[in-house]
């Protein structure tokens, strides 16, 4: 039974018909030696988002990201004109990593007038200019000038500090973004600055775990427990429709709705929550905040009143999820290896007023966790059977085509990139 | 006996080794504790949670007393805890295994 209109061609995934509606493999997924193509591919030629702007608040405030995934490690700064700008991680020197902090493959964060390498000494200040050499004289014709840090393209879209490791790339980030992003700014993130970060080492293909988030046909089945009793068994039955889905260019969103915030009967939902109004949809009342009355017109396309929650997935590994009772969620998944990730969930909420807001927050963010736990553990296992490759050919519902759309994207990207990076003359592999 | 909490709440006072600053050290406590343990202190304090945030909410979020702040973290392991007692009926949540989670940010109050 259908309980939303769907478009005229009689599903979202005909209403994109490059999509098709065959079955998938997730080929993709399991190969050693496609990962090792998507990190040309796209990780080394897309924006990807390491961070916000409320994490460097002042001049000389810096954070490092490790992008294994891209073979690098990249350091973002405000400069003293408050600009921010971002550098591959290296020193011009000897090539020592030049921030970090004991483990160097951990990532740091600080603020610092000029940064210094813990090798010979070098610095350079907060634009990366290189301003001083130990001993300098025992050098051949240096020139400082000609060994400032590395630049990477670094860009902030509402608040959000991206970086494009390709020196080639003319695309800006808003660009790049498209009409999916467009449609979200002036949504305001920039208020909500009480953050909760987690982080997980995910035995999964990075796309996986998007999967997982881009799909809420699982949820009533997999996180059930986490109903009480007769509202679990209703919401099985009921199963799963969203409001609307969105596909434009690399990019998906999924508009869903969530009669959670506030339950219409408060029995269905833990006894913790009726007490603090709060759960996993987030604090049921609003934050009393300019912004939210009249929201930018990306979110909630539909316009339905039941809308609970849009989930953007930014190619390649960025999600920004808006919840209708005003805060969001970021994630983040970043590859370790074809069969490994580390996934970050971060939660942003207005400042809490009183003991009561902040309550509120900690049972959302605590609830969070215990639903990702379920989620993360429960790719490992869908790995290990594909890997195993006894069965190629899966089908997918019209309610998971931003999985079909985000797998198809990279195989797009990987075999795109394929033929650009021949070189002129040189005959292709036989 | 010296007391940690404020008077008003010196009933939760067996509990105050709940009183704990980080999600990791509340989350280890749940896992390290039978469900009996965490019953008990369930019983008690989830009760007395109306009250203890009518309390707090008299108070400024960003200058608590230490007893005060003392309470505020006994509540967030409250949170922690009604998940084992309310939902799973077991310390862990189910079908995690081995997965881990960890939190890298959180509000330092």
């Amino acid at each position: 039974m259908a309980h939303f209109p769907k478009p005229a061609e009689g599903s979202w995934t005909q209403h994109y018909p490059e999509l098709g509606t065959s079955t998938v493999t997730y080929e993709d997924s399991i190969s050693p030696e496609f990962y090792e193509l998507e990190r040309k591919a796209i990780f080394n030629r897309t924006w990807l988002n390491v961070g916000r702007i409320e994490e460097i608040p002042r001049t000389g405030s810096y954070f490092t990201k490790e992008l294994q995934c891209a073979g690098t490690s990249v350091v973002i700064v405000r400069g003293k004109d408050g600009e921010v700008r971002g550098f591959h991680n290296i020193c011009r020197h000897r090539g020592n990593k030049l921030v970090w902090n004991d483990y160097p493959r951990e990532e740091t964060s600080g603020t610092c007038r000029q940064f210094t390498c813990k090798y010979h000494g070098w610095r350079y200040d907060l634009n990366g200019a290189l301003n001083f050499v130990q001993q300098e004289s025992e050098f051949f014709d240096l020139d400082k000038a000609d060994f400032g840090l590395a630049p990477v393209q670094t860009e902030v879209w509402q608040g959000f500090i991206f970086v494009n490791l390709d020196p080639d790339n003319t695309t800006s980030v808003r660009e790049y973004l498209g009409e999916l992003g467009a449609g979200i700014e002036g949504y305001p993130f920039g208020e909500m600055t009480q953050v909760y970060k987690y982080r997980a080492n995910v035995g999964s293909n990075w796309k996986l775990f998007i999967d997982a988030f881009a799909e809420f046909y699982h949820a009533p089945v997999l996180h059930a427990r986490q109903a009480i009793g007769e509202e679990s068994r209703k919401l099985q039955g009921y199963g799963y429709e969203a409001l609307s889905y969105g596909i434009e260019g690399p990019h998906g969103m999924v508009s869903s709705w969530g009669g959670m915030a506030p339950p219409k009967d408060p029995s269905m939902v833990k006894p913790i929550e009726r007490v603090l109004r709060s759960g996993l949809f987030g604090p049921w009342d609003r934050p009393d905040i300019e912004g939210l009355d009249e929201l930018p017109e990306g979110i909630n396309p539909a316009r339905s009143p039941t809308w609970g929650i849009d989930s953007f997935v930014f190619f390649p590994n960025f999600m920004v999820l808006i919840w209708a009772p005003g805060w969001y969620l970021t994630y983040h998944y970043w590859p370790t290896s074809y069969n490994t990730h580390i996934f970050e969930g971060t939660l942003y909420f207005v400042p809490p007023k009183n003991a009561t807001e902040r309550m509120r927050q900690e049972l959302a963010a605590v609830t969070f966790k215990e639903f990702a736990l379920q989620d993360g553990n429960t790719l490992e296992a869908t790995q290990s059977m594909l890997e195993a490759r006894v069965v190629t050919q899966f089908p997918l519902s019209d309610q998971e085509i931003l999985l079909r759309h985000l797998h198809k994207t990279a195989r797009r990207y990987v075999a795109d990139h394929k033929v650009t990076a021949t070189p002129v003359g040189v005959p292709a592999a036989r | 006996m010296t007391t940690t909490l404020p008077p008003d709440f010196a009933d939760l006072e067996p509990f105050s080794d709940w009183c704990l600053a980080t999600e990791a050290e509340r989350y280890a406590k749940r896992l390290a504790s039978s469900m009996e343990e965490m019953q008990t202190f369930y019983d008690v304090a989830f009760p007395r949670l109306d009250e203890v945030l009518e309390y707090l909410d008299t108070l400024d979020l960003d200058a608590l007393p230490d007893d005060a702040g003392r309470l505020l973290l006994l509540c967030y392991s409250l949170v922690n805890v009604s998940f084992p007692i309310e939902v799973w009926r077991q310390a862990r949540v189910p079908d995690s295994g081995a997965a881990s989670m960890d939190a890298v940010v959180e509000p330092a109050v």
